[in-house]
């Protein structure tokens, strides 16, 4: 993983995509967002979503699974290069959460990352932090998902 | 039951909600499938971490604020889905065994003007552990169906 200081704004990386099945749709809807349209393909199709459709939260989780998936993937990597690893910290939170068109039942999704700012932590010398632009495409090239994330990123020359 | 419609959700304090027990287990099952970082998987890496111990995904806290919306009110809700979340501010972190409550305010409700028999109404929901503490603050929009379409929704 890299650190602050070799983070651009404007780099962005495709993290990969995931199908939507009806069954993963209605298993998390009952845990988590038991509403009728999110439980049932009838009720999905009365509902202005037309069809099955799956828990916005759904959608932000499986864009988080991803994004932590492809990270650990390139850390191993970078280790197996002999590199230095940086090891993120915990994000504050997120903004502009849009859930712009339904995911649907056998939907598949693209998620990608773009960073589109970053800056120095004033409380914490050690850190920098960065804001990513995080999208979900579906498989007709519609954007169905972004948000806009911050996060604390180590500094390379950090003293831990 | 009685379906709240929009005219249900005037500005102003709606409700406090819970306890929802979060285990350990909980926490595990969830990072394992959606967040499968070492500050919420492994006691040890997590101890090292900048939250000083394990803790559950943000992304578990916002989907149990999902789940306590859920059972609070909007199933009893002509709901009609949400565009999308303001903000969501993580300001402490969920740990095991956390009994969460959910305080819930209407910030803003407006007629929608695209769908003028919808409204749509914008919610801001504080978690907080059995301590009071927030651990999470989300603001978000609603769109809920006006009284005389409700009906229809059933």
């Amino acid at each position: 993983m890299r650190f602050f200081e070799d983070m651009e704004v404007g780099q962005r990386s495709e993290v990969g995509s995931f199908t939507f099945t009806a069954e993963a749709i209605k298993a998390f809807a009952a845990q988590f967002d038991p509403q009728r349209f999110h439980l049932s393909e009838e009720e999905g199709r009365k509902s202005l979503f037309g069809g099955l459709a799956a828990s916005g939260w759904h959608v932000g989780s499986v864009c988080m699974k991803l994004l932590v998936t492809d990270t650990q993937r390139r850390m191993r990597e970078a280790t197996a290069r002999g590199e230095t690893v940086a090891v993120w910290g915990p994000s504050p939170g997120f903004r502009e959460l849009r859930w712009l068109k339904p995911v649907l039942a056998g939907d598949t999704i693209s998620f990608a990352s773009e960073i589109v700012a970053k800056r120095a932590s004033d409380s914490r010398p050690d850190w920098g932090i960065l804001q990513a632009l995080q999208t979900g495409t579906n498989q007709h090239g519609e954007l169905v998902f972004s948000l806009v994330a911050t996060a604390f990123v180590p500094r390379r020359n950090a003293s831990s | 039951m009685t379906t709240l419609s929009f005219e249900d959700f005037p500005p102003g304090r709606f409700g406090s909600f819970g306890p929802h027990h979060v285990t350990r287990e909980d926490i595990l099952a969830f990072a394992s499938e959606y967040d499968p970082q070492p500050m919420h998987l492994d006691e040890a890496a997590a101890a090292k971490s900048m939250l000083n111990g394990l803790s559950g995904s943000g992304w578990h806290l916002c989907s149990l604020m999902m789940r306590m919306l859920c059972d609070g009110f909007i199933t009893r809700t002509a709901s009609l889905g949400s565009p999308g979340v303001n903000e969501v501010r993580w300001l402490a972190p969920l740990r095991p065994g956390d009994d969460l409550t959910l305080d819930v305010d209407v910030i803003e409700a407006r007629i929608s003007r695209s769908r003028p028999d919808t409204g749509i109404v914008m919610f801001k929901s504080t978690a907080r552990n059995a301590a009071g503490i927030a651990l999470c603050e989300m603001t978000s929009p609603i769109m809920v169906a006006r009284r005389a379409s409700a009906e229809d929704l059933g």
